[in-house]
C-alpha cells in the first residue's frame, strides 16, 4: 500500500470527538498536517482548548486507529504550532453539529469583539436567529449556552474563537 | 537574556493562572445562579490547563515535572500576584476580581503573542483567544450589576475599591525587568499596567462605577518573591491534597 495524505486523511475521519462524537478531528479542523517521509508518518494536531480534557484521548484514538491500519511508523504530535480557531472546521463538519443539535461557529476571520457575535446565534432546531445568549460559558469549554425565542428551545452553540 | 530570567517570567505567569484556576473552582455548586456556576467552574478549567501549558515550557528548561511543581511547593515558594490568592469573598469580589485580572492576563498574551521565543509566542496566541472570553463575560456581568440597583452598584463599588491595590500587585516589576524587556520579550510590567488602566477605565465608566485617583493607591507588592498573605497555604495544602495522599492517583 502506497501511503498518501489523502489516504491518512481518510482513515482519521473515522476519529471523533469524545464530546462530540459526530464530527471527526479531520472535519473539527484539530488534525493541522500530515507528513509521510519513507514510510514515517507524522501527524499534527493542535488543541481546540488548553484546558480541554479530550486532547490526551483524542491523541490516543489518532495513534490507535494508525496502528490499526498497519502503520506502525508514526509519530503523533499535539503542539501549538497552528493555532485551532473554529474558522477551520470544515463545512461537512459544521453540518454534523447542527445535526448533533449544536449551533456551529459563525465566520469570524480572527474578528471577536465583543459577545455581539453569539448574541443571537441561529437554533439549531428551527433556524431561527430570534435567541438569546444565556452564558458564553456552557457544559464543555467549547460551547456556549442559548435560549431561542421561537420555538422555546434550550440550545448550545459551539463557540467562535 | 538569561535563562533564570525567563524561568521567572513563566512562573509568575503559570502560578497566577493556576492559584485564580483554583479559587474560581471554589464557586462550582454555589454560584449565584446556574450560569455564573458553569462560567467561573469554565473559567477554572481553563486557568487550569492554561497553567499546566506554562509549567510545560518550564519543565522544558529543566525545571521539575508539573504535577511536582503544582502540587510539592509551599506557599513561600509561590510567585503568584497576592491578588490571585484572596479568598473568592462574595460575588461582587470575585466577579470585579475577574474583571481586573482576566483585563491584565489579555493584554499580556497580546504582547507576548509577538515574543520572539516561540514556544512562548505560540501560547500566548492560544491562550489570547481564550481569555478574550472571560474579559466579555467580565464586562458583561459588570455592566449589568452595576446598573441593576443602588445595592448591586455599592457592592461592585466597595469591592472595586479594595480590589485595586491587590490588582496593582499583578505589575509588581521583577528584577529582571529591564534584561526582559531589553531581550524584546515583551514590553513590561510598568506598559501592561498603563494599558490595563486605560481599558479598565473605559468599561468601569459605562457601568457607573469609580476609580479613584492612581497616585492615591499603594499597590501590594510581595508576591512574586513569595511574600503572601496568610490565605494561601491553606489553599495550597487543599489543592495538593490528592496528591499528597497518592502520587499516582490518577482518574
Amino acid at each position: 500500500m502506497t501511503l498518501t495524505e489523502d489516504k491518512i486523511l481518510e482513515l482519521l475521519k473515522e476519529v471523533k470527538d469524545p464530546e462530540i462524537p459526530v464530527i471527526s478531528l479531520v472535519d473539527l479542523g484539530v488534525i493541522t498536517g500530515i507528513e509521510i517521509e519513507n514510510d514515517h508518518v507524522t501527524v499534527n494536531m493542535t488543541p481546540t482548548f488548553i484546558g480541554c480534557p479530550a486532547m490526551d484521548y483524542m491523541k490516543q484514538d489518532v495513534v490507535d486507529v494508525l496502528n490499526k491500519n498497519g502503520i506502525d511508523n508514526h509519530t503523533v504530535n499535539l503542539n501549538l504550532k497552528t493555532t485551532w480557531s473554529s474558522d477551520l472546521i470544515s463545512d461537512e463538519g459544521k453540518r454534523a453539529l447542527k445535526k448533533f443539535g449544536l449551533a456551529p461557529p459563525p465566520v469570524h476571520n480572527n474578528v471577536i469583539e465583543d459577545l455581539d457575535i453569539i448574541e443571537h446565534a441561529e437554533c439549531p432546531n428551527c433556524d431561527s436567529t430570534n435567541t438569546t445568549l444565556k452564558s458564553p460559558f456552557g457544559p464543555t469549554l467549547c460551547r456556549s449556552l442559548h435560549h431561542c425565542n421561537s420555538c422555546g428551545e434550550a440550545f448550545e452553540s459551539f463557540k467562535p474563537i | 537574556m538569561t535563562e533564570e530570567a525567563l524561568k521567572d517570567l513563566l512562573y509568575k505567569i503559570a502560578d497566577d493562572l493556576l492559584i485564580l484556576g483554583h479559587r474560581n473552582s471554589e464557586w462550582t455548586g454555589v454560584g449565584p445562579l446556574l450560569e455564573e456556576d458553569i462560567a467561573f467552574s469554565s473559567m477554572a478549567q481553563d486557568k487550569v490547563g492554561q497553567s499546566l501549558a506554562f509549567y510545560n515550557l518550564l519543565h522544558e528548561l529543566g525545571e521539575q515535572d508539573p504535577d511536582t511543581v503544582a502540587f510539592t511547593r509551599n506557599a513561600d515558594q509561590f510567585h503568584n500576584s497576592q491578588f490571585v490568592e484572596l479568598p473568592i469573598g462574595e460575588y461582587d469580589f470575585s466577579l470585579i476580581r475577574h474583571f481586573l485580572f482576566d483585563h491584565a492576563d489579555y493584554i499580556r498574551f497580546s504582547m507576548l503573542a509577538d515574543c520572539p521565543i516561540e514556544e512562548l509566542a505560540q501560547v500566548a496566541r492560544k491562550l489570547k483567544g481564550e481569555i478574550k472570553y472571560h474579559v466579555m463575560h467580565a464586562n458583561t456581568w459588570i455592566k449589568q450589576l452595576a446598573t441593576a440597583n443602588e445595592e448591586a452598584h455599592d457592592r461592585l463599588q466597595k469591592s472595586l475599591d479594595e480590589a485595586l491595590p491587590y490588582a496593582l500587585g499583578v505589575f509588581e516589576p521583577s528584577k529582571f525587568e529591564k534584561e526582559i524587556i531589553d531581550a524584546g520579550v515583551y514590553p513590561g510590567e510598568k506598559a501592561i499596567e498603563e494599558q490595563w488602566k486605560e481599558n479598565i477605565a473605559i468599561v468601569l465608566e459605562q457601568a457607573g462605577l469609580k476609580l479613584p485617583d492612581w497616585n492615591t493607591i499603594k499597590p501590594v507588592y510581595g508576591g512574586r518573591d513569595g511574600k503572601h498573605t496568610e490565605h494561601l497555604q491553606p489553599l495550597v495544602e487543599e489543592m495538593s491534597e490528592v496528591f499528597r495522599v497518592d502520587p499516582s492517583a490518577d482518574w
